[in-house]
């Protein structure tokens, strides 16, 4: 009878015989609600293709974006079937530009997500676990970050340590895990006290074991959701960065810096600002929908 | 004795990701002046029933009707103009927890005095006043206080009083009573009873008292409705409830724990599909 | 008859200075080895406190709790919990949402160092009337009746002495009701435990508990055998108050 079920019986069953089919049943159901969301599906997509194109990156770039081609001919050339996005001021070819900074892009967001999540998760739940002194000191920490000015901080950064996409990310890792927090704490501050941590805890389990196997799992769709809405926020700080000259380098393809360089061109050939500017924004979009879509599906709140 | 309200053939359904379903399915009866009791267990279909007496079914659910009648009135495709002058006005629904019906941000008393102004016009004075009676006519000892009184400052009996008086003080016809006790302490629950009971009484409303207590329900009204599954299984006078013919209602009965005999193990119920069908 | 838990003058305060809300009230009470205790009040009466108390959820201000004659400390050992479990009052909010049967009973044997889980939970399962199917599943996919059993499953499954029961059927259909009741009473008399249960039903308390102890406002107000209850020979009027409409409306009365 087994081998007659199909895959999708299998994940959908009300009996899931084993650990593995119980937990990927549930994520099929996720995926099921989310799929059903169509701009949720668009924002994965671009994602995906974000994803793709990062790693693909040798395969997919026609010429190299650090080395340009004849300066005398190749100079700011339209977009055409040879250059597709056209051409800068140092005859690189604009799209295997845009294409190699999808690395940094996604360098920044991946890093950002994986130093500022877990630190914000962790001092949150923490905080709101215990409560009393523990979190006030936790919290009073958190509010000293959550004071500092992005931007300002970053640009301390790179003054003390240097410019460079490195520091950029520290500095804006250290300033967006407050906000994660903050929330995590309000989430732990409404779980700890419900009957099914109280029962865990009637069955002797340490704080250490409560908050990672018992308050992290709930605090953590909605900080995901928050980090995802994050991303296009911090996509544009990066971008911002690189257009101060604060954070990537020339002759590296950061996305904010190559509007930096392309903005004396803006009037006579708007394609080396443009370009790069249609990429960030169509990435923060991407990111913004999956976020939206995201909540739908995991916030228990958001549903109807 | 004319009918008040008929109700024929209502069905409530709610779409979901397996297709549409039927929470309720083809309930039909008539109410006159008097209390009627609907009984059910969770899922039964008895509250979106009094819900959709009043429109109130919440989307993306959508009821139908051969016929719902409220005093001459075909509710069916009543304007939302015809359903405000109704809602709160003749036919008004009290829920089971007050927390959530009365306005946290309001007095008791602009909250009963503002469901006044809606259904005719009067002087503030007249308005207050018949308020205050209406606060005095649910035993509030204390009626300036509780008029002049936020919700949260009111414990739960009160609360549900102050709920019951605002409701009433349009005088409706009709009172749809959603658990109205279930909130409250047993001998609490008993006064608000009787405060109901005592109005119904007094000005001829009629009552539809949906509770999952059968024993209460039993107690406190004339006629009573069973429902499983969307069905009305059966409907009996509350007197003749011993009397129960199906086999649900006898299983509702039988399986709750009396103090005057002990029957170990209680009865339990064994449900036939064919009740469902 | 030894007391299996004993609690003396027990005084349960929250918060402090004028805030300050006492609870419990000096309450004293023995349950024997064995036995079914009841206690029966309404909301606020600080029923519920003393059961938090026993297993260390509420702070004990003055006064206290001994299990087989020894204090409890705060905070209590490993070994008292698996001595002392409790069932919650609403079987919606007593399991988490993310977490499968499977990991509700086998995280307390992991927790105490249990090496045969697998047939543990099985049987634990089996013992509730759930059967093995059940076990993969979330909450979510569960009834109120069946997450309610897997809650008394999940008590049982360091088999403990005391079981405590916090309201456990008020959430729960009447016929549904029964079938729990039913399950409590047989666990009871196959593995002798001990039970404190907490409602707010005088019907279920007598069905349940071979003594019962009504309170009001935090303190005692009288304690008496289920025959007492069943002959209506309680003492107070608040008693008899209870008794009364716990039969129903009465239309006669005014």
């Amino acid at each position: 009878m087994t081998a007659t079920l199909s895959r999708r019986e299998w994940l959908l069953s009300e009996q899931p015989a084993s650990r593995r089919q119980a937990r990927l049943g549930q994520t099929y159901r996720t995926w099921l609600a989310l799929r059903a969301n169509p701009l949720a599906m668009i924002g994965l997509a671009i994602v995906v293709v974000l994803i793709v194109v990062a790693l693909l990156a040798n395969v997919i770039a026609p010429y190299d974006p650090i080395v340009g081609g004849d300066l005398r001919t190749e100079r700011l050339l339209p977009p055409s079937l040879t250059h597709l996005m056209g051409t800068d001021e140092q005859a690189r070819d604009i799209f295997s530009r845009i294409v190699h900074g999808s690395r940094i892009t996604l360098m920044v967001v991946a890093l950002v997500a994986v130093i500022a999540t877990p630190i914000g998760l962790l001092v949150g739940t923490t905080a709101g676990y215990f409560g009393g002194w523990v979190d006030t000191v936790l919290m009073r920490v958190t509010d000293i970050f959550l004071a500092f000015p992005r931007l300002i901080l970053a640009l301390a950064f790179v003054a003390a340590l240097g410019p460079g996409i490195e520091n950029a990310i520290i500095a804006i890792a250290i300033t967006s895990w407050p906000p994660y927090a903050r929330l995590a704490r309000a989430e732990t501050l409404t779980i700890r006290d419900t009957d099914y941590i109280n029962a865990i805890r009637l069955q002797g389990a340490r704080p250490v074991r409560i908050i990672w196997g018992h308050v992290v799992p709930l605090c953590l769709s909605s900080v995901i959701i928050r980090v995802t809405l994050d991303m296009a926020g911090i996509i544009l700080t990066a971008a911002g960065l690189g257009f101060l000259g604060l954070g990537a380098q020339p002759p590296q393809p950061e996305w904010g810096a190559m509007i930096a360089g392309g903005r004396r061109f803006i009037i006579d050939q708007w394609w080396v600002v443009t370009m790069p500017g249609l990429a960030i924004f169509v990435v923060s979009l991407g990111f913004n929908f999956l976020g939206d879509g995201l909540r739908d599906v995991l916030d228990p709140k958001a549903r109807k | 004795m004319s009918a008040l309200l008929t109700v024929e053939d209502l069905r409530i359904t709610f779409p979901t990701r397996q297709g549409p379903s039927e929470v309720v399915r083809g309930v039909s009866f008539t109410l006159g002046r008097e209390r009627l009791g609907i009984v059910g267990e969770s899922g039964s279909g008895k509250s979106q029933t009094g819900r959709a007496l009043l429109g109130l079914t919440p989307p993306p659910g959508t009821a139908t009707a051969k016929r719902l009648d409220f005093d001459g009135i075909d509710l069916r495709n009543a304007s939302p103009k015809q359903w405000r002058a109704l809602r709160g006005g003749r036919m008004s629904m009290v829920m089971q927890d007050p927390k959530f019906s009365l306005n946290p941000v309001m007095t008791i008393g602009r909250q009963i005095m503002e469901a006044l102004a809606f259904h005719g016009r009067s002087s503030r004075a007249e308005k207050k006043a018949r308020a205050m009676a209406m606060l005095e006519a649910v035993q509030i000892r204390d009626p300036e206080r509780v008029f002049r009184a936020y919700p949260h400052e009111l414990s739960g009996g009160m609360g549900q009083r102050a709920m019951i008086a605002m409701m009433l003080v349009t005088e409706p016809d009709l009172l749809i009573a959603d658990e109205p006790t279930s909130a409250l302490d047993v001998t609490v629950q008993i006064e608000v009873l009787r405060i109901l009971d005592a109005l119904v009484k007094d000005r001829g409303m009629g009552l539809i008292f949906i509770s999952h207590d059968l024993r209460l329900v039993a107690s406190f009204c004339d006629r009573v409705l069973v429902m499983y599954a969307g069905r009305v299984v059966e409907e009996l006078k509350a007197s003749e409830l011993d009397r129960a013919q199906h086999p649900y209602t006898q299983g509702l009965m039988n399986c709750l724990p009396k103090i005057d005999n002990d029957t170990r193990p209680l009865p339990t119920m064994t449900r036939d599909a064919s009740w469902a069908l | 008859m030894s007391a299996l838990l004993e609690i003396r003058n027990l005084h349960v305060t929250f918060g402090a200075g004028p805030d300050a809300v006492q609870a419990v009230r000096g309450v004293t009470l023995q349950v024997a080895e064995g036995e079914s205790y009841g206690i029966v009040g309404e909301s606020g009466s600080g029923k519920s406190t003393v059961l938090r108390a026993i297993c260390g959820l509420a702070p004990t201000s003055s006064g206290s709790i001994l299990l087989g004659g020894t204090e409890l400390t705060a905070p209590r050992r490993a070994e008292f919990y698996r001595r002392v479990q409790m069932v919650f009052q609403d079987p919606y909010a007593s399991l988490h949402p993310r977490h499968t049967v499977d990991r509700v009973l086998s995280e307390p044997l992991a927790i105490h160092g249990f090496t045969d889980r697998e047939a543990r939970v099985e049987r634990a399962l089996t013992d509730v009337g759930l059967g093995p199917s059940f076990r993969f599943r979330y909450p979510h996919q569960l009834s109120g009746g069946q997450r309610q059993r897997v809650a008394v499953a999940r008590a049982l499954i360091l088999e403990p002495r005391v079981l405590l029961l916090d309201e456990p059927t008020s959430a729960l259909d009447a016929s549904i009701q029964a079938e729990v009741l039913n399950l409590l009473d047989r666990l009871r008399s196959e593995r002798g435990l001990t039970y404190v249960m907490v409602s707010h039903d005088l019907a279920v308390v007598a069905h349940m508990c071979d003594r019962l102890m009504v309170m009001q406002h935090g303190q005692a107000v009288e304690e008496l055998t289920r025959e007492a209850l069943r002959a209506h020979a309680a003492t107070t009027d608040y008693t008899s108050q209870l008794l009364t409409a716990s039969h129903g409306y009465t239309k006669a009365a005014s």
